[in-house]
């Protein structure tokens, strides 16, 4: 098992302000020395990291207090030399909504070269809220995805000189990555995926697919994976293609864990408090989706409401009810190692664990859960698939 | 919505390989009606008052009601133009007077600055489609960033109109009314609602022209129909009390009465 340190290099001392954190946040109500300090704590604990033994995920958002990282691959730039060992994973680069694959390609073979071939790239959709941002058409979202994603790794692979390249989405007279990547012929390519559908387009190519904190996407997504990984690939798919990110929260005593899960959760909330206008743009969801929604007269996030029983979760959400929906591992190192080891026998396994940490949990309360996770989770979590890839 | 029963019939013809679903009805002088944003309704009464006086002509645009699916190159209202001036040649329709609502107005706006020859006369009702202010001022509302069971309050000025539900709705009418919604993003999801080249080709449009405005629009207001009287030579305009966004469903004896004093002031072509 690999596991991933993420954090979403939040801004939680706006989280109290009654504004929307996304979309509309007024940049005014961020502090600049506070930011500063916050940053430079979460560049911090990816060294930490890195010196615990564990890789490093990255993430994107844009104009939203729940993520300052506008740029994956610039965050991994930074880390690239800050770190020595750890694999530099972005998660993604939201290419649906990043308008020049060309600078997508060029940005990831400068973060490959400069880290000696620690990249692993994700090229993913992203939010669709960030539609509003980009301006990419949501109708066309989907086609336009794919042909960037074909750009992007074509530019990452053509090596004897420039691309010329033209269609209705991109116009490039010489397409042309100088350096050229560092890991031949490309990065290991990873996709985020909530759908069955893709997952199955991630496995006819062979990519890690990672699902993130939804326990039924999992285990509607692993299967489809595995199904046609070996039909295309014609033997069972390795576990180091299948990912799941999870709020994995340790400490010394169950109270203590549980106090900083209540913390962390509070993300979950800001995250939840996007304004109804931008969740839906036109053509994202099929027309009788939307007919439905038209008729409810409302919008929701796709997050999930209710225990596995179908009993609504208290509002917020208690550490203990995420616990049991699979969202969140929180307790001591023992009881962390159980409920990953339950979930992991739930959906047949999988190779890399993404673990997310993050404010309000406080820097010191970061480290010290990551150093519990890297020294008694981490190693019992690596015997366990080496276990499962034996039998 | 008070709705009542259709005045005319519709059928599916075929155009450039699409099906379009074209409604007709009455008789007498041509009204080629281009619909607005959330589609053609062939219920609401205004249509059966143009219809007792004129013979209207309806067609769903592709992605819209039960026409098919726009072709794979069509991105822009600009391209929808040349599909219009197929239809246009196709029905060899002449003497038109085309009336274009709020998408519906952006598109006849389109047609005309290529090719009036079919062409009597054109109406703009609340238009949306040119963009006339500065780069951070916004002349026309994203009604894409705001959820469609809210877009009534936007556009309706009436509260009664303001407060009106979907939920009424049969699964299939709400289906159709999504992807109209879908389509219209497709269109007029960037530049939001206009076209960067369009008010540099207005002075083209050279046949009678009506604009048509509701005093209380919110998604274009009236100082913005002005700007349209000024890039339109022939135009005259006539902004209707007490409505909004639609005028045609909030006043629709006003609203067809104007109408009817246009088409009255149109030569025949």
């Amino acid at each position: 098992m690999q596991s991933w340190y993420f954090s979403e290099q939040s801004y939680a001392p706006a989280w109290d302000e009654p504004v929307s954190p996304k979309v509309t946040a007024p940049s005014s109500l961020v502090d600049p020395e506070t930011a500063h300090r916050l940053l430079s704590e979460y560049i911090a604990e990816c060294k930490l990291a890195d010196d615990l033994g564990m890789n490093i995920m990255t993430n994107e958002h844009h104009a939203a207090y729940t993520c300052m990282s506008v740029s994956s691959l610039m965050t991994l730039a930074v880390l690239a030399t800050h770190t020595r060992k750890a694999r530099l994973l972005a998660l993604g680069v939201p290419i649906m909504n990043r308008m020049d694959p060309y600078r997508v390609a060029e940005e990831a073979a400068y973060v490959d070269v400069l880290s000696r071939g620690r990249l692993e790239l994700g090229l993913i959709k992203g939010s669709t809220f960030e539609l509003y941002m980009s301006n990419s058409n949501p109708v066309t979202a989907n086609a336009r995805y794919w042909e960037a994603h074909d750009l992007v790794l074509a530019a990452l692979k053509k090596k004897d000189g420039p691309i010329s390249y033209e269609s209705d989405n991109f116009n490039y007279r010489y397409l042309n990555v100088v350096p050229p990547c560092y890991q031949e012929p490309t990065p290991p390519i990873w996709m985020t995926t909530l759908s069955p559908a893709m997952a199955r387009e991630a496995a006819q190519r062979g990519y890690v697919i990672a699902i993130t904190a939804v326990a039924r996407a999992a285990r509607a997504c692993f299967p489809a994976y595995r199904e046609e990984y070996e039909r295309v690939h014609g033997q069972p798919a390795p576990l180091d293609r299948l990912c799941y990110l999870g709020q994995v929260v340790v400490a010394r005593d169950e109270a203590t864990a549980l106090e900083r899960a209540r913390k962390l959760l509070r993300f979950n909330e800001a995250s939840e408090r996007i304004d109804a206008r931008y969740i839906n743009p036109p053509g994202v969801m099929p027309p009788s989706e939307n007919a439905r929604l038209l008729k409810s007269g409302s919008t929701t996030t796709h997050r999930n409401k209710t225990l596995p029983d179908g009993t609504p979760m208290s509002n917020p959400p208690t550490p203990r009810e995420q616990i049991i929906n699979h969202v969140l591992f929180a307790g001591t190192p023992d009881q962390v190692y159980n409920q990953i080891k339950t979930f992991y026998d739930s959906v047949g396994g999988f190779g890399n664990l993404l673990v997310q940490l993050g404010a309000p949990m406080g820097h010191d309360e970061i480290c010290d859960s990551l150093s519990l996770y890297a020294k008694e989770v981490m190693p019992r979590l690596q015997a366990l698939t080496r276990s499962y890839e034996m039998a | 919505m008070q709705t009542q029963a259709s005045s005319g019939t519709a059928r599916q013809i075929q155009i450039s390989g699409i099906d379009i679903d074209l409604w007709e009805g009455g008789t007498g002088r041509s009204l080629l009606l281009l619909h607005p944003g959330d589609g053609f309704d062939e219920t609401a009464p205004y249509v059966a008052e143009l219809a007792s006086r004129f013979h209207v002509i309806a067609p769903s645009c592709p992605g819209f009601g039960r026409s098919g699916d726009p072709a794979p190159h069509m991105k822009s209202v600009d391209d929808l133009s040349y599909f219009y001036l197929d239809l246009l040649d196709s029905l060899d329709l002449r003497d038109l007077i085309v009336v274009g609502f709020s998408f519906g107005g952006w598109l006849a706006a389109e047609i005309a600055v290529k090719n009036t020859a079919r062409m009597a006369g054109l109406c703009l009702v609340d238009t949306v489609g040119a963009k006339f202010s500065d780069p951070m001022t916004r002349d026309i509302a994203d009604l894409f960033s705001l959820p469609l069971y809210q877009h009534p309050q936007l556009i309706y000025h009436q509260e009664k109109w303001r407060q009106k539900s979907y939920q009424a709705l049969s699964d299939e009418q709400a289906t159709v009314l999504a992807r109209n919604h879908q389509t219209f993003g497709l269109f007029g999801w960037a530049p939001t609602l206009h076209s960067r080249h369009l008010r540099h080709r207005l002075h083209r449009i050279n046949i009678p022209t009506q604009i048509i405005w509701g005093a209380e629009d919110r998604v274009v207001c009236p100082d913005y129909g002005r700007q349209w009287l000024k890039a339109i030579a022939p135009a005259q305009l006539t902004v209707i009390d007490d409505a909004g966004h639609y005028p045609q469903i909030e006043q629709p004896e006003p609203f067809v009465r104007t109408v009817e004093q246009f088409v009255q002031r149109c030569p025949r072509s």
